[in-house]
C-alpha cells in the first residue's frame, strides 16, 4: 500500500474462513452438516434466538428455527412482518432444477454466480447456495406460493440476464411479494404455536457483547419509546442492505444500516462496503422533493431502443420532433454486438456519461437533466401495439402512473439508480460474523454475490440462508450454550446507557437543519463520488466532505419531539448518523481497491477500450474492515479468495 | 399548485385528536401524495412544529404500509396506494382532508399511523399451509392447473394495506380474509386445512373487532390491487361446506 493511502486506514492481520471441510466441493455441505453438533429437541426450547428483520432471510429463518423448537424473538421496524423490503422484488428466483433440460446443473449455477460476481465471491459459499437452491422451490410450492404455471400444471421458467439457461421461477412481476408472504405465513404459524414472538415497530439499536460473545440486543419500542433489553443465546441479523446511504435508491424508505453498523462498531468486520449495484432502468428523478426511485424491469431493454439527442440544444424538445439523424443511439453505436442489451454496469455508466456531457433529457434537477430515452416507437411499428401491451403492459401502466406520460406515445425516460449492496457484514461458511454468537444472513452479509449480483439471485440467497443454511450452522454453536447472564451485567447496562445517551444527544442538539436535508446532501456526495464511477481524487474529496457534514450534523441537526413516543424524525436521525460513518468507510474501501470489478468501477483501471479492468494479482481478496475506534482509522483485514474450482478470467462484453 | 390540507393530529393512542389546517404552496403535480407530505413536514420542522407522523415504506405500491383516508376515500381519488397517488390528481386551490384509517380494530397510534397487527392475528389463526422446512415434496410432484394457479395468484396479490376495512361502513375485513382463503383454497397444498382455516380465521376476525359483511362492495372498489368481490363468495361457500362437514 502506498503512503498516500495510509492516512485513511491501517492494515491488520489477514483472516481466513476455515469452516468448510477440505473435501471435494460437492461434498462439503453434507459433511459439514454431519460434523456439526446437534441440539436435542428438549433443549431447544430453553435456547433463545434473536432475529432482526423479517425479509426473506429473517422470516424464513424465524419460521425454521421456530419449527425446530427454539424460542425465537423476531424484531422489525415495520408494523407487520409482511412488509419487509423483499416484498418489492419483481423478477424471480433462480434455482438449478433443470426442468427445461437445457443443461442446467448445480455446478452451472455455481459457475454463473461466481463469474457474474466478477470473481470476488467465496467459492464454498456459492456452491452451497447453488446446491440448496432446488429445495427452496419445493419449500415455497408446498407453502402455496402461486408461481407461474404451464398449461400442463407444471412450473414455468424464464431466463434472466447473464445466463444461458431458463432457471428463473416467477410469480408475474411480484415474485418477492409471493415468496415473502409464504415465509411470513410460515412464521405466523409459529407465532400462533408460541415458538416465535414478534416485536413489531421495534428497532435494534445496539448489540450486547459480553466477553467477546454476542448475548442480546438493545431495542427501542418505536411506539412507546421504551429502551428494552433482550438477552439471547444467539443473535442473527437479517436486516438487509444499505443502499439508502445514497438517499435516493430503489430501497424502501426505512431500509437502513443501523443494526449492521452497530454490530460493526462492536467488533463485527464489515466486508466490501464499496460494492454497490446500480440498476440502469429506473424512472428518473423528477425534482428535489423526490423521496425514492422506482425500478422498471430490465426486460424492457429487449425491445426498447435507448437514445439521447446528438445536440444538447435539442434536449428540451419533444422527442417526437427530433429527426432520426439527430438521435444518438449510443449503446448501439458504442457496443454494436450487444447494443441495448449490454450488462447493467455498462448501460448505467454510459447513461451517466451522456447526461454528464449535457445531453440528458427530462426535467432539470440541479444543473443536470438526468434521463435518457427508452423508445418503443420502432417496436410498436414493427410488432403492433397489442404485442407490446401483452409483453410490457403492466410496466407501461406503472410508468404512466408515476410520470403522467403515455409511453405508447412518448418515449420513456430512464436513469440508473442504486439498487442492491453486495457488501455487508463479513461472515464465515457458517454465516457467523467475526463476533462469536452473532450471525448475519441475506443482504446484510457480504457472502455470495461477489462484486456484482446476477438478477433473480438475491431472493435465492436470502431464502437459502434462512431456510437451509443458518438453521443448520447455528446448531453447532448452540450445542455448547454460554453461561446465563442477567440484565444487570455491566456490559448490558453499558449497552443500554449508550443507546439512551445517543438518543438524548440527538434530541438536545436543536439546530437549524432537518435530518432529511443532511441525508440528501450525504446522498449527493455518495452518488457523485462513490456511485457509478470512482476516482482517487473524487473519493478523497468525498471523505473530506462527509467528515465535515457529519460534524455539522452533530452540531446543527434539529430533531423535535420526545423520546417516549412515536418519533419518526428521531428514528431517521439515528439511521442517518450511522450512514455518515458507513459512507466514509465505503469511500475508503473504494479508494483502496484500485481496480474495477462488478459494481465498483475505478476510472483509473480500464482496458484499452474503456472496459472494467480487474487486478487479480493485487485484489483477489475480500476487504473485511475492522472498526478502528471512535476517532481511529478502520483496520483492513484481507481474506484471500482462492479459486480452486473455477478459473479466473477477464469478463468481456464485446 | 396550492392546497389547503386539513390533517388529523393526535399526539398518542389516548390523546384527543383534532384537525389542523395547513396551507401548502409550490406543490409539483409530479410529486406523490406522500412526497407532498414530506415537503410539508420539512417546513413544519423548520418552523418548530412536530412533523406529521404517517406510515410508508417501499413507496412503490407493494408493501402495503401506507394508507390514508383522503377526502373520505381510502388511498384517495385514484384506485391505487397512497404512495402511487400523485398530486396531478388534485387541482390547485382544493381543500384536502387527510385522516387515518378509521376502524375499532385499527387503533390510532399517532396522527395518521394506525395499528394493523389485528391482520397478523387473523393470519396466525390459519392463513398458512402447515409444512415444516425441509419436509416439502418435489415441486413437480403436484401439478396445479394453470387456471387455479392464476386465480390463486390474483387473490394472493393482497398487500394487507387495510383499505378494504377503511372503506367498509361496517369496518369489516372480509375482503382481506376472503383473499387469503381463496389464495390457499385454490391450490392443492391448501386443501387439507381448508375447512379449519376458514372457521378459525373468521372467528379471529370477529374477535379482533372487525364488523360483519353486508355485501356493500366498497372494499373491492377501494382495493388498490383489485381483489375481486367474489373472494367473499368463496369464503362464504367454504364456510358453509366446513359447517356441513363438521356435523
Amino acid at each position: 500500500m502506498t503512503d498516500t493511502l495510509s492516512e485513511y486506514f491501517t492494515v491488520g492481520d489477514p483472516i481466513a474462513d476455515t469452516k468448510a471441510p477440505d473435501v471435494p466441493i460437492e461434498q462439503m455441505w453434507t459433511k459439514h452438516q454431519f460434523d456439526s453438533a446437534l441440539v436435542n429437541p428438549n433443549n431447544r426450547r430453553k435456547l433463545d434466538v434473536i432475529i432482526v428483520g423479517t425479509g426473506l432471510a429473517g422470516a424464513s429463518a424465524a419460521a425454521t428455527m421456530g419449527e425446530a423448537g427454539y424460542n425465537v424473538k423476531s424484531f422489525f421496524y415495520q408494523d407487520s412482518a409482511r412488509r419487509a423490503h423483499s416484498i418489492a422484488a419483481q423478477g424471480g428466483i433462480n434455482a438449478a432444477k433443470n426442468y427445461n433440460d437445457d443443461g442446467d446443473s448445480t455446478y452451472r449455477l455455481f459457475y454463473d454466480t461466481v463469474k457474474g460476481g466478477d470473481y470476488r465471491s467465496r467459492e464454498t459459499n456459492v456452491y452451497r447456495l447453488a446446491e440448496v437452491s432446488a429445495n427452496i422451490i419445493d419449500q415455497a410450492v408446498a407453502q402455496g406460493v402461486p408461481f407461474a404455471r404451464e398449461y400442463g400444471g407444471l412450473l414455468d421458467n424464464r431466463s434472466f440476464g447473464g445466463v444461458q439457461v431458463a432457471r428463473t421461477f416467477y410469480a408475474a412481476g411480484q415474485t418477492g411479494q409471493q415468496l415473502l408472504i409464504g415465509a411470513y405465513q410460515a412464521m405466523e404459524r409459529q407465532v400462533a404455536k408460541g415458538t416465535v414472538t414478534e416485536y413489531s415497530r421495534h428497532e435494534m439499536l445496539e448489540v450486547i457483547i459480553v466477553d467477546d460473545v454476542a448475548r442480546g440486543i438493545i431495542a427501542r419500542d418505536m411506539v412507546t419509546g421504551e429502551i428494552e433489553t433482550h438477552l439471547a443465546d444467539v443473535v442473527v441479523l437479517a436486516s438487509g442492505g444499505y443502499g439508502n446511504v445514497f438517499f435516493l435508491s430503489t430501497n424502501a424508505m426505512g431500509c437502513n444500516v443501523t443494526a449492521a453498523w452497530r454490530a460493526h462498531r462492536k467488533g463485527a468486520h464489515f466486508a466490501n462496503p464499496c460494492y454497490t449495484q446500480i440498476h440502469p432502468t429506473c424512472i428518473p428523478v423528477s425534482g428535489d422533493h423526490q423521496s425514492k426511485l422506482t425500478l422498471m424491469s430490465e426486460s424492457l431493454r429487449n425491445d426498447g431502443r435507448i437514445w439521447v439527442p446528438k445536440n444538447a440544444e435539442d434536449c428540451e424538445k419533444d422527442p417526437r420532433d427530433i429527426p432520426e439523424e439527430d438521435r444518438d443511439y449510443y449503446l448501439e453505436r458504442i457496443y454494436p454486438a450487444f447494443g441495448n442489451l449490454v450488462p447493467r454496469d455498462i448501460a448505467s455508466r454510459q447513461a451517466k456519461n451522456m447526461c454528464d456531457e449535457g445531453r440528458g433529457v427530462g426535467p432539470k434537477v440541479g444543473d443536470f437533466r438526468r434521463g435518457v430515452y427508452l423508445d418503443f416507437a420502432s417496436a410498436i411499428e414493427r410488432l403492433g401495439r397489442p404485442a407490446i401491451e401483452a409483453k410490457y403492459g403492466n410496466l407501461f401502466d406503472m410508468y404512466s402512473r408515476i410520470t403522467g406520460e403515455d409511453p405508447y406515445q412518448v418515449p420513456m425516460r430512464i436513469y440508473p439508480a442504486v439498487h442492491y449492496t453486495m457488501g455487508g457484514l463479513w461472515v464465515d461458511y457458517d454465516l457467523q460474523t467475526s463476533v462469536k454468537g452473532l450471525y448475519a444472513i441475506g443482504e446484510a452479509n457480504f457472502s455470495d454475490h461477489g462484486a456484482n449480483r446476477l438478477g433473480a439471485s438475491s431472493l435465492m440467497q436470502c431464502l437459502a440462508d434462512g431456510y437451509f443454511v443458518l438453521p443448520n450452522t447455528v446448531r453447532d454453536y448452540l450445542a455448547k450454550p454460554q453461561a446465563r447472564i442477567t440484565e444487570d451485567h455491566p456490559a448490558v447496562v453499558a449497552a443500554k446507557n449508550s443507546v439512551t445517551e445517543r438518543i438524548d444527544a440527538l434530541l438536545s442538539i436543536n439546530g437549524e437543519r432537518t435530518v432529511d436535508s443532511f441525508h440528501r446532501e450525504l446522498g449527493n456526495i455518495m452518488w457523485e463520488y462513490c456511485g457509478m464511477e470512482r476516482t482517487d481524487e473524487g473519493l478523497r474529496k468525498a471523505i473530506d466532505l462527509i467528515r465535515s457534514l457529519k460534524d455539522e450534523f452533530w452540531r446543527n441537526v434539529r430533531v423535535l419531539g420526545a423520546a417516549d413516543t412515536l418519533n419518526q424524525s428521531l428514528e431517521k436521525a439515528g439511521r442517518v448518523a450511522d450512514f455518515f460513518e458507513l459512507g466514509e468507510l465505503m469511500c475508503i474501501d473504494a479508494l483502496h481497491r484500485r481496480e474495477s470489478c462488478g459494481g465498483h468501477f475505478r476510472a483509473e483501471s480500464v482496458t484499452e477500450d474503456g472496459e472494467a479492468l480487474r487486478h487479480d494479482d493485487e485484489f483477489a481478496y475480500v476487504a473485511a474492515w475492522g472498526f478502528g475506534g471512535e476517532d481511529g482509522a478502520p483496520v483492513l483485514h484481507k481474506e484471500d479468495l482462492n479459486y480452486k474450482f473455477i478459473e479466473l478470467k477477464q469478463r468481456s462484453y464485446k | 399548485m396550492e392546497l389547503t390540507l386539513k390533517i388529523w393530529r393526535q399526539a398518542g393512542p389516548t390523546a384527543k385528536g383534532e384537525f389542523a389546517t395547513y396551507e401548502v404552496k409550490d406543490i409539483s403535480p409530479d410529486m406523490s401524495f406522500l412526497e407532498m407530505l414530506d415537503v410539508l413536514n420539512e417546513r413544519l420542522i423548520t418552523e418548530g412544529t412536530e412533523p406529521i407522523a404517517f406510515d410508508s415504506d417501499c413507496r412503490e405500491g407493494i408493501c402495503g404500509m401506507c394508507g390514508l383516508m383522503i377526502s373520505g376515500e381510502a388511498h384517495g381519488p385514484e384506485r391505487t396506494t397512497t404512495c402511487q397517488l400523485h398530486m396531478r390528481s388534485f387541482s390547485s386551490g382544493e381543500t384536502v382532508t387527510i385522516e387515518p384509517w378509521r376502524a375499532n380494530a385499527f387503533p390510532v397510534i399517532r396522527d395518521l399511523v394506525v395499528d394493523r397487527t389485528s391482520f397478523d392475528r387473523i393470519i396466525q389463526a390459519g392463513g398458512y399451509v402447515s409444512v415444516n422446512t425441509g419436509a416439502a415434496p418435489e415441486a413437480h410432484s403436484v401439478p396445479v392447473p394453470k387456471e387455479d394457479a392464476d386465480r390463486a395468484f390474483d387473490s394472493a396479490k393482497c398487500i394487507g394495506c387495510g383499505a378494504c376495512v377503511a372503506a367498509c361502513p361496517n369496518a369489516s375485513a372480509m375482503l382481506f380474509l376472503g383473499a387469503k382463503v381463496t389464495h390457499l383454497g385454490e391450490l392443492p397444498q391448501g386443501q387439507p386445512e381448508r375447512d379449519s382455516r376458514v372457521v378459525k380465521m373468521l372467528d379471529e376476525h370477529d374477535l379482533q373487532g372487525f364488523g360483519g359483511c353486508t355485501n356493500i362492495g366498497e372494499c373491492s372498489n377501494a382495493c388498490p390491487k383489485e381483489i375481486p368481490l367474489d373472494v367473499i363468495s368463496t369464503l362464504n361457500a367454504d364456510l358453509r361446506k366446513a359447517a356441513s362437514r363438521s356435523r
